[in-house]
């Protein structure tokens, strides 16, 4: 069986799982629709021979699925119910994007196949990739050596988010204390 | 969740012999990127992971004592200014910021790719401290109701 068969089954069933997590009453199950979504990317690296972006892709899709239990399960929440012109905008957005991507279909006909041409500074990775770094794993060599500065940019995002949720968090926790001090001295 | 003191004893014990396992199986994934699929990024969450199936299993008080907390942020922090350091030394000795000046040695050698290992091992570390410090501390905060 060709690889574009498995990545279209991968693909619907993607697209059911996401419809399902939309439409789900209980919280749980919809997280674990998200979860087949995550699954399905991750499947579909693996079929494009991509091994690397399923590993870390697989890896974060747990990751998500315990902070989304952490974070909603035992927690109260109601569902809101959508208004009118919200329904009315939410259809005319639909028609509009089917319209744009059925008139669009044709420009898909002249895309390249897959994978081709292979560009100048892909070939000169993969000819001089091995020599040049001394990497058996191609993509490590890309991602640390030719690319370095991505995965510096991708650390310091790491850094900041940490960073931004350590201070707001600690603001919050104390600005919270000095309630329950002045409420005590109230008292 | 500050209160309650993790899981049931059947979670716990399979948890103390499991996650050793994980973490030699995230440094695996960490020394040999240069050489297989994987590498700094992957198996710093596995590490994140590891770390993060203690905090639910033995809840959070044993946690913070099995663990120094402000030394992981310390190793975080670390490990990212010692990224930086082995890129301004590509500048002095390889000619260009984060060039690869060290020894490439054999292909598919453990120890070869110059920099490419040493750089994975900051990304590791990097990656899991910061991912276990961001649960730790979403997890520590408390929604009051009614706010």
């Amino acid at each position: 069986m060709p690889v574009e068969y498995w990545l279209i089954f991968i693909l619907i069933v993607m697209i059911i799982a996401s419809i399902a997590a939309l439409e789900m009453k209980d919280i749980l199950s919809s997280i674990v629709a998200i979860g087949v979504v995550g699954l399905g990317v991750s499947l579909s690296f693996l079929f494009l021979q991509a091994p690397d972006l399923a590993i870390v892709q697989f890896l974060f899709e747990i990751f998500a699925l315990i902070i989304l239990v952490k974070a909603f399960l035992g927690k109260d929440y109601h569902i809101e119910e959508p208004s009118r012109i919200n329904k009315i905008l939410a259809g005319v957005t639909v028609i509009t994007l089917a319209a744009i991507f059925i008139f669009s279909v044709s420009v898909f006909e002249l895309l390249p196949p897959f994978g081709e041409p292979l560009m100048t500074t892909s070939q000169y990775y993969l000819e001089n990739g091995a020599k040049d770094t001394g990497a058996a794993n191609l993509v490590s060599s890309i991602i640390l050596d030719y690319r370095a500065y991505d995965t510096l940019g991708e650390i310091t995002v790491l850094f900041t988010a940490i960073l931004g949720a350590f201070t707001i968090l600690r603001i919050k926790s104390k600005s919270k204390k000095d309630k329950t001090e002045l409420s005590h001295a109230a008292k | 969740m500050q209160q309650n003191d993790g899981m049931t004893l059947i979670v716990k014990t399979v948890t103390r012999i499991s996650v050793w396992m994980i973490l030699l199986y995230g440094i695996y994934i960490i020394f040999h990127g240069h050489l297989s699929p994987g590498g700094g990024f992957a198996g710093g969450v596995i590490i994140a992971l590891a770390l993060l199936n203690v905090l639910l299993a033995f809840g959070r008080k044993f946690t913070s004592e099995w663990l120094n907390i402000s030394f992981l942020h310390d190793l975080e922090s670390a490990s990212a200014t010692l990224f930086l350091v082995i890129g301004i030394l590509g500048i002095s000795l390889g000619g260009a910021f984060l060039a690869n000046f060290m020894n490439k040695g054999e292909l598919f050698a453990l120890l070869s790719a110059g920099t490419i290992l040493t750089l994975n091992i900051f990304i590791g570390i990097k990656v899991g401290m910061s991912l276990f410090l961001v649960v730790w501390v979403l997890a520590g905060s408390k929604i009051v109701k009614g706010e």
